[in-house]
């Protein structure tokens, strides 16, 4: 069998109709799982109290959120070296999960702030670059937004998300020396009790959760732009598979 | 072929003045507003003053970005050039160089004038330029990726500091960096030589993103 038959966006299509059941209920189960044994199972913590659950959903979120980004860039990459239209759908597909993971981990991690720092926003070296990440992710996404030809779209965005990848290390480390520069003791996000079992595991429930939700999620975007994008794809649709 | 390049460019600066001395004024503008809008203590000015002499930088080469490959994208001759048959980089790394004297190398020359207004010590006006002389490469070199992917493009200007400004973050925190250093009275040479690898990678990687990036956008 030629698995490079699948690289057509028609071939596909159907495919990923087939699969995406295969993810999106797994990663629904999980999520249940995970925030029932977060939120109920796992024990309160001494020094924060109850509102470190949130922990469980942001940790998870800012993982997807730079780890997607990588990926992205990969995919355009791919997409733009050897001319493989279905690797660039997908990465513009990843790009709004990634922006959205970077956005939820942000902001969950304004409401974690509140209660125990106090604050809504500290320039932490780590929040700071997860911000930078989402100014990337809005750049990647506005500029294929911009360019009508889906082809052109592609190959730019891929540019952009090649230099951005060799950027994100430089940014990363920057921002942590800029920060250590600016305030003495930077706040440390756990003071490293040991992590007990129950949250470690609902930790990694809710990681896989969002990973199958991400591959869910984009294969259904991916579905979406090939028959934007692909005429021949249409068919497909009609027939229903 | 690079000189050339460089020669031209410069000499179409040279018809449109008006053109340079706009993003001058501009910078100049923007560096102004600062005390007006915070209040005229000058402890409070100093401290503040690397920041808002980089950032102001930064958006000034926003306003110039743009027409580093747009004019001669609408005559033409950037298709010619891309016939040409010398390697794309070097064409890119010719206009790119014209585009920092032109644009760039202003400011770092009227920045020392601009930080007198913040009451900066000598020294401090004199890390301030080197901090610029250093940085302002980065900034035409990142940007020129940036203005080849939004060549020809609706809302071309605001798009291109989308991609481009997240990208000079590392130039602004060790730009700035340097200065404040130098402000508190501690050795800002780290931060100098921090920006200068930032200018010798961007100088390796940029052209040739470039260059794709004009490729891909002259299809």
């Amino acid at each position: 069998m030629n698995i490079y038959k699948y690289a057509s966006p028609a071939m596909f299509y159907p495919i990923a109709g087939k699969l995406i059941p295969w993810f999106a209920i797994p990663a629904a189960l999980l999520f249940a799982t995970g925030l029932f044994v977060g939120f109920f199972i796992a024990p309160t913590d001494f020094q924060q109290g109850d509102a470190y659950r949130i922990i469980f959903i942001h940790v998870p979120a800012a993982w997807m959120g730079m780890f997607l980004y990588v990926l992205m860039a990969i995919y355009a990459g791919i997409g733009w070296a050897f001319n493989a239209r279905l690797s660039s759908m997908m990465a513009s597909s990843l790009a709004i999960t990634g922006a959205m993971f970077t956005a939820i981990s942000l902001i969950t991690g304004a409401f974690w702030g509140k209660p125990t720092w106090g604050t809504w926003w500290v320039w932490d070296a780590r929040m700071t670059s997860t911000l930078i990440l989402l100014f990337l992710y809005i750049g990647f996404i506005s500029l294929q937004a911009a360019i009508d030809d889906a082809r052109r779209a592609d190959r730019a965005g891929a540019v952009l998300a090649l230099v951005g990848v060799i950027n994100v290390p430089i940014i990363y480390f920057s921002v942590q020396w800029w920060n250590t520069l600016h305030q003495g003791a930077t706040i440390r996000l756990l003071q490293k009790p040991t992590i007990r079992g129950s949250m470690l595991a609902a930790l990694l429930i809710m990681l896989a959760a969002c990973w199958l939700y991400s591959v869910a999620v984009v294969l259904i975007r991916l579905r979406c732009i090939i028959l934007e994008r692909e005429q021949s794809a249409s068919r497909f649709a009609e027939v229903g598979v | 072929m690079l000189r050339w390049i460089v020669w031209r460019d410069l000499m179409l600066a040279w018809r449109r003045r008006a053109d340079m001395l706009s993003t001058v004024f501009f910078f100049v503008i923007v560096v102004s507003l600062f005390p007006l809008g915070i209040g005229p203590e000058t402890q409070l000015l100093r401290t503040i003053a690397p920041g808002v002499v980089w950032v102001a930088a930064l958006l000034a080469s926003m306003l110039s970005l743009g027409r580093l490959f747009a004019n001669d994208y609408q005559d033409g001759t950037l298709e010619q050039l891309l016939l040409t048959p010398q390697p794309l980089f070097l064409v890119v790394l010719g206009k790119t160089f014209a585009h920092w004297i032109v644009a760039e190398l202003p400011l770092v020359l009227i920045a020392p004038l601009v930080g007198v207004q913040f009451d900066l010590s000598r020294e401090t006006l004199w890390i301030l330029f080197l901090s610029l002389l250093v940085g302002t490469p980065v900034l035409s070199l990142i940007g020129s990726v940036g203005a080849a992917l939004t060549l020809g493009l609706r809302g071309g200007g605001v798009l291109i500091s989308l991609l481009v400004l997240p990208l000079y973050i590392p130039a602004l925190i060790f730009g700035a960096g340097a200065v404040e250093a130098s402000v508190m009275g501690t050795s800002p040479s780290a931060h100098l030589s921090l920006l200068g690898a930032f200018a010798i990678v961007s100088l390796l990687f940029s052209p040739w993103a470039t260059a794709a990036a004009l490729r891909i956008s002259l299809e």
